[in-house]
């Protein structure tokens, strides 16, 4: 079976022990076999490729695919149809909707001609989604041999371990086979298995070198090397395409391509950036330093008053409430330091998130805060409500200054009637969520849900120190 | 299948099995000599006929374990459970017979031999001539019909009563049962066809709605009305505390325990049974070599050893069925007979610790995260931590200790974080809610030390650093 290992390459072990378990066409196999490997190890490749070549009759589904009872049955029913059909009959639609009815059914299909006396492979990829579905499901499986009375075996596929399949009272247990991981050998033979024709297989191989340098610390799934090593190779071969460098230059072409593969690991890796965005940029040749991806911090432009907003709300939540006097008021008194500074490191509240704060608290901290940040020049808001309502002489539009502002606030609204949709809006954007429930007794209750570096850049670009404010950073 | 042809001076080759393409070569010649093959001297004819027959002997050898192994066919002996199987057969005898309506619950672990046993009794039962033209056998299985209803119409079908009741509309099931059975009666509608029921997972029957089918059996082998036997087959023990008081008022508390009790020695016995080929087959002269094979290896002292551990984690026959399976697929045209080695190296793919399989399987970021979560349970006693403590303690070791590690980016960890999430080996405490933050959610680890540091010993390419920061105590800062 040359041919066979051609197609799959570095998997003879497995291959052999599955062609050993499949015996002759007649033979009995077992009822059930699990198979579990990391993801891209090879599982449903090598699956699929030994059953088509050794023209055995299998039936292929994927449990994502199929993800509720009667899509699985109904697909695997049919496709056993077409198997033992001819080729010019056109074989009607089963319906099926409970396993019972498969089961049934499922004998009266493998009565036909070309099927009886043969063992007929199921196989099941993805299986780990069946135990989500109704609980017989699993079980049945395992036992279809027994249930149905017929020679097949049915095949789960699998990332996670089988231990975390067994159903609680127990089930028929399968014959469980380990596909293992790619040594970084076998990695780079397979991936310089698909070097372009255009280029010598050495030079291929060189690039999947420097490639696996940078990328096999962090990930070793073969389909994002793959994906990973289709993206980059143009920039790889840029030097040699304008001819700066000849194939052979290693060390030239390893500097070109290694700050772009180190760029790529935070972007192309993450998906924050698309591949077709990243391809238009290496053909552009632009700089890769200016990529917005989708976690860019400058995407969210809010106006100055829900900056101080989202600054104080990060206060709150991060800062606990006993230490609000000391960073907050003007004349804090003395403080014991001892009380203070009673810090135990796994409890500093980085490490725990956020803490949900009640409203009144945030307009404190708020005013606070804006109190001695507010220029004369900062529109803050076209009119105050008091000069609106009491001086109808003055012309619409023309803006209060910010001390009339501040005091109109303290005087004759004490509700948070400004603040309250731009808190809202906050919260639409997913920077602020609500906890609880809306209409609790005690007033609406938030979280600041942004991060630490997100809000450092949110307060640079109003002039705050927020480090200075910051319990965890005393 | 294309006949293969071998190097050298050689003679094609008549069959080929899919065992024979791994490149196994079996082939004469006057002179030739292939490295590493044995060869034989003997006229090319004779040899080849030899080839077929031994090859077919092979087929016929697998076909027949293969079978006893995988299908549990009916040809096994019964071991160790005379008592049982006596009680269980007079017990369907008297209903076949003599029309006693009678119920039993057969109670055993799973894989101990109770559906064995029961279609062994069915099968000796249905060899008395009077019985076999009377009785009729219902099969139901928990697992198929997870109603009631579906259990009834899959009642009326295996009863091929299908066209009797056709479009007929019951106002409850246990009308529709009763008039199942009457239509069972014969001609003179004096006597009636005894029923044989047979509830496999039974347990899973006391789950339905009122347990209305259980109920309706049992009140029928009760009442006087059909002779009705009811053999529920279950793997708890408790199954008694599951039946409702109605229900297990009606039934007859009889139950049948095949609870493995046969010690080592009769398992070495099991062994050497169920490996031996039975009399009937054709070659007698590699039959006979076989066997001998079998006794053999059951007084090796390594096969001995690897029956025992196998026998000390679990007694009963499907465990022991899958070992030598396992040690089945190493029989080859090469390599005809089983060996101590054989049964060591299917003993060693039997008892695979996976988790670590998985763990073999990771990059070393994701080792590295590993660890530090190892080192946090360690200090905070098993209490649940999150991403962000999580990606501090990698910090501090690549700020410090590391020199193979590059400091990645957060995002980068986050994703490496999550693709631990992804194979469950951390879970989180408790469901995501949409407003949570993903750094903050509380998780666990489902690792425990020793997994940990068996799988680093055998992690390949590991670094230093990383393994010294592993296996370092606490205080290492």
């Amino acid at each position: 079976m040359a041919h066979l290992e051609n197609l799959v390459l570095c998997r003879e072990s497995q291959v052999s022990t599955l062609q050993s378990l499949f015996g002759e066409r007649h033979h009995f196999s077992f009822p059930s076999i699990f198979i579990y490997g990391h993801t891209a190890s090879g599982k449903t490749y090598v699956t699929q490729t030994l059953l088509k070549t050794l023209e055995l009759p299998h039936v292929f589904v994927n449990c994502v695919e199929c993800f509720t009872l009667r899509l699985l049955l109904e697909q695997i029913l049919n496709k056993l149809n077409h198997l033992s059909s001819s080729e010019d009959a056109c074989p009607t639609h089963i319906t099926c909707e409970t396993f019972n009815d498969f089961v049934r059914l499922f004998k009266q299909v493998t009565k036909a001609e070309s099927l009886k006396d043969q063992t007929v492979y199921i196989v099941l990829d993805k299986a780990e989604y069946l135990r989500d579905m109704e609980a017989n499901l699993l079980p049945g499986f395992l036992r279809l041999q027994e249930l149905t009375d017929r020679n097949v075996t049915v095949i789960l596929l699998s990332e996670i371990v089988w231990e975390k399949f067994r159903p609680n009272t127990g089930c028929f247990e399968p014959f469980v086979l380990y596909f293992p991981d790619y040594s970084i050998g076998n990695l780079q033979k397979i991936l310089s298995h698909d070097h372009p024709p255009e280029y010598s297989a050495d030079f291929y191989a060189a690039y999947i070198n420097i490639l696996l340098g940078v990328f096999y610390t962090v990930c070793r799934d073969l389909k994002e090397l793959r994906h990973l090593a289709v993206l980059n190779f143009p920039k790889y071969c840029e030097p040699v395409v304008k001819g700066e460098a000849s194939e052979r230059d290693t060390r030239k072409l390893w500097r070109n391509v290694e700050p772009h593969l180190k760029k790529a690991m935070q972007t192309v890796y993450l998906r924050e950036i698309s591949s077709s965005q990243w391809e238009k940029i290496q053909k552009d040749d632009t700089d890769p330093g200016q990529l917005k991806g989708l976690s860019a911090y400058t995407h969210v432009e809010l106006p100055y008053y829900s900056k101080f907003i989202l600054i104080a709300a990060y206060l709150a939540s991060y800062n606990p409430a006993r230490t609000d006097k000391r960073f907050f008021l003007k004349h804090h008194g003395k403080i014991k330091k001892t009380n203070f500074l009673k810090k135990h490191e796994k409890t500093s509240n980085h490490l725990l998130g956020p803490k949900p704060f009640p409203l009144d608290r945030l307009l404190a901290i708020l005013y606070s805060i804006v109190d001695s940040r507010v220029a004369a020049t900062a529109n803050i808001f076209s009119q105050c409500l008091r000069c609106w309502v009491s001086d109808l002489q003055r012309p619409h539009g023309a803006p209060c200054s910010a001390e009339c502002f501040l005091s109109c606030r303290r005087t004759f609204l004490p509700t948070a009637f400004l603040e309250l949709p731009l808190i809202t809006s906050l919260v639409t954007l997913q920077l602020l969520t609500l906890v609880g429930h809306d209409d609790q007794l005690d007033g609406p209750k938030y979280k600041c849900t942004v991060s630490l570096d997100f809000i450092r850049a949110i307060a640079r670009t109003v002039n705050f120190d927020i480090i200075k404010y910051l319990y965890d950073f005393l | 299948m294309m006949p293969k042809e071998c190097d050298g001076p050689g003679v094609r080759m008549g069959i080929l099995e899919p065992r024979q393409m791994t490149g196994d070569c079996f082939f004469s010649s006057g002179q030739g000599i292939c490295s590493g093959f044995q060869f034989v001297e003997m006229s090319s004819r004779k040899l080849k006929s030899n080839n077929l027959k031994h090859s077919e002997c092979l087929s016929q050898v697998q076909r027949i374990l293969r079978e006893r192994f995988c299908h549990q066919s009916l040809h096994s002996n019964l071991f160790g459970v005379q008592v049982q199987y006596k009680h269980l057969i007079e017990l369907l005898k008297r209903t076949a017979i003599y029309g006693e309506s009678n119920s039993v619950l057969i109670i055993g672990p799973r894989g101990s031999g109770k559906t064995m046993l029961i279609n062994h009794a069915l099968k000796e039962l249905m060899e008395v001539e009077e019985v076999s033209e009377n009785v009729l056998q219902v099969h139901l299985n928990g697992l198929l019909q997870i109603n009631d209803n579906i259990a009834l119409k899959e009642i009326t079908r295996q009863l091929n009563l299908e066209n009797v009741v056709g479009d007929k509309v019951f106002g409850s099931f246990a009308e529709n049962l009763s008039f199942l059975l009457e239509a069972l009666k014969k001609g003179d509608r004096t006597s009636s066809c005894p029923v044989i029921f047979i509830l496999d997972e039974f347990d899973l029957f006391a789950h339905h709605k009122n347990q209305t089918l259980l109920y309706n059996l049992f009140d029928i082998s009760q009442s006087a009305q059909t002779p009705v036997a009811v053999v529920g087959l279950t793997c708890r023990l408790d199954i008694l505390e599951l039946l409702e008081k109605r229900v297990k008022s009606r039934f007859s508390h009889r139950q049948i325990h095949l609870m493995n009790s046969f010690g080592f020695p009769q398992y070495l016995k099991i062994f050497k049974e169920q490996l031996s080929l039975p009399a009937e087959f054709p070659d007698k002269l590699f039959a006979e070599k076989w066997n001998e094979n079998v006794q053999c290896l059951s007084e090796d002292r390594s096969v001995r050893e690897v029956l025992q551990k196998h026998f000390n984690v679990s007694k009963n026959l499907r465990s022991l069925h899958m070992l030598l399976m396992l040690a089945l697929n190493r029989v080859t045209s090469s390599h005809p007979f089983m060996t101590a080695a054989d049964l060591m190296e299917a003993n060693q793919l039997c008892s695979m610790d996976s988790k670590a399989n998985i763990v073999h399987g990771l990059s070393v970021l994701e080792i590295c995260l590993i660890i530090a979560m190892k080192h946090l349970n360690d200090i905070y006693e098993e209490e649940p931590f999150n991403f962000q403590m999580v990606y501090n303690e990698f910090q501090k070791f690549v700020q410090r200790k590391a020199h193979s590690v590059y400091n990645f980016e957060k995002p980068v960890v986050m994703k490496a974080f999550e693709h631990l999430q992804q194979l469950e080996l951390i879970r989180p405490m408790e469901r995501t809610s949409v407003n949570a933050q993903r750094e903050y959610q509380l998780m666990k680890l489902l690792l425990d030390s020793t997994q940990i540091m068996n799988a680093l010993q055998k992690y390949p390419n590991c670094p230093t650093d990383v393994r010294q920061w592993a296996t370092s105590s606490l205080s290492w800062l």
